[in-house]
């Protein structure tokens, strides 16, 4: 655990992943704002070198958000979303980086307490564990 | 085309380990259509090792970029100043391309990144599959175009054999059976009576096992008097 502030980056698709978000605020249910939202077109844009940048930059979580995936605003865009975040967390754990530091995840624009919840949990991820290393410079 | 497979990240990450400036140099044709070793794969194994010299606290620099066609020394050629500033050349060609900048720049090391797999075909989006063996002898026009050396378990010059059930392999029940697939191929073709003609064993001269083999194509090649004249020219 580490008392710094935690970064947490989070892309959301523009459909249901940043509605449900807005959705929230609107509704009044906080979350932490240590959270980085990147707002994307569909969670299928997003690559896994994305993910990696973001945790190279200093990212201490990442967590991608798409919409649910069988009512997804581009039909299979959060399928894709999924099988990139799997791609990134197994390449992590084959470099010995906690895996659970990338997360992907579905919600409707209804779904006002999800949003909160995500942040939470991807927060308490990253202050448990910490920022990756400490080679600084890597780049 | 040649089809690769990145190797183990755990792999790469143990050989690059002991490196300070490693470039990650990827390559735009085969292996960037087979998603192994493009631009983008490139970059994403550059990020991942930097996350991973990060978490040992180890000072390293990746630089990935990506050339044309590894394999030819011409495009090689123009990354050459950032080839001289490494101390590692990480390459995500096939072996092909590894090999090439090994041969141009003999005292840099040049480690590969990619398992150099197959001479494939997509068969669908992320799927693969091999298609020839670069015997050196095509025979596919007695086969109904599909070639029994790589497609055949026991690469068997007539068949099918004992071991062909169901259209499936022995070996393996979820490979297609070659010679049935040839069969099926030439009844389609109205040339089955092919099937029943027996081929002699292979002529394997041809092949790999002779050594290294080298085509020549004698009137592309430059005479001393050409190879003179290009050099003055550059």
């Amino acid at each position: 655990m580490t008392d710094k502030k935690p970064k947490v980056v989070g892309f959301c698709c523009e459909k249901h992943g940043m509605d449900s978000a807005v959705l929230a605020a609107r509704a009044g249910k906080l979350y932490d704002a240590s959270v980085r939202i990147i707002k994307v077109p569909c969670t299928g844009r997003v690559d896994g070198i994305h993910i990696l940048q973001a945790l190279e930059d200093g990212a201490d979580s990442v967590f991608v958000l798409g919409c649910l995936e069988k009512n997804c605003y581009y039909d299979t865009g959060s399928i894709e979303g999924r099988k990139r975040v799997e791609y990134v967390r197994s390449t992590l754990a084959d470099l010995g980086i906690e895996k659970e530091r990338v997360e992907m995840f579905n919600a409707s624009s209804t779904m006002a307490w999800k949003f909160p919840e995500i942040v939470s949990k991807m927060v308490e991820v990253a202050k448990r564990l910490g920022p990756i290393g400490k080679g600084g410079d890597a780049r | 085309m040649i089809v690769a497979k990145r190797k183990p990240m755990a792999e790469i990450a143990e050989m690059v380990a002991p490196y300070r400036k490693v470039k990650v140099i990827g390559c735009r044709s085969c292996v960037a259509i087979c998603l192994a070793g493009g631009e983008k794969e490139a970059e994403a194994l550059a990020s991942a090792l930097r996350l991973k010299a990060k978490k040992e606290g180890r000072k390293q620099e990746f630089e990935a970029f990506v050339v044309e066609r590894q394999c030819e020394k011409e495009w090689v050629k123009e990354v050459e100043d950032r080839i001289d500033d490494s101390d590692l050349v990480l390459s995500m060609a096939c072996s092909l391309g590894a090999q090439t900048i090994g041969d141009m720049y003999p005292k840099k090391l040049v480690f590969p990144a990619l398992n150099t797999g197959i001479f494939g075909v997509p068969e669908e989006q992320g799927v693969w599959s091999e298609k020839c063996v670069g015997c050196g002898n095509c025979i596919i026009h007695t086969t109904g175009g599909i070639c029994p050396i790589a497609r055949c378990a026991k690469s068997m010059m007539n068949g099918p054999c004992g071991g062909s059930a169901n259209g499936k392999c022995e070996v393996n029940l979820e490979t297609d059976c070659a010679w049935y697939a040839i069969h099926e191929r030439l009844k389609l073709q109205n040339r089955l009576e092919l099937i029943e003609q027996v081929s002699p064993p292979k002529d394997w001269s041809t092949s790999h096992s002779g050594g290294r083999r080298v085509y020549v194509r004698e009137d592309a090649r430059l005479t001393q008097h050409q190879k003179k004249g290009r050099e003055a020219v550059r």
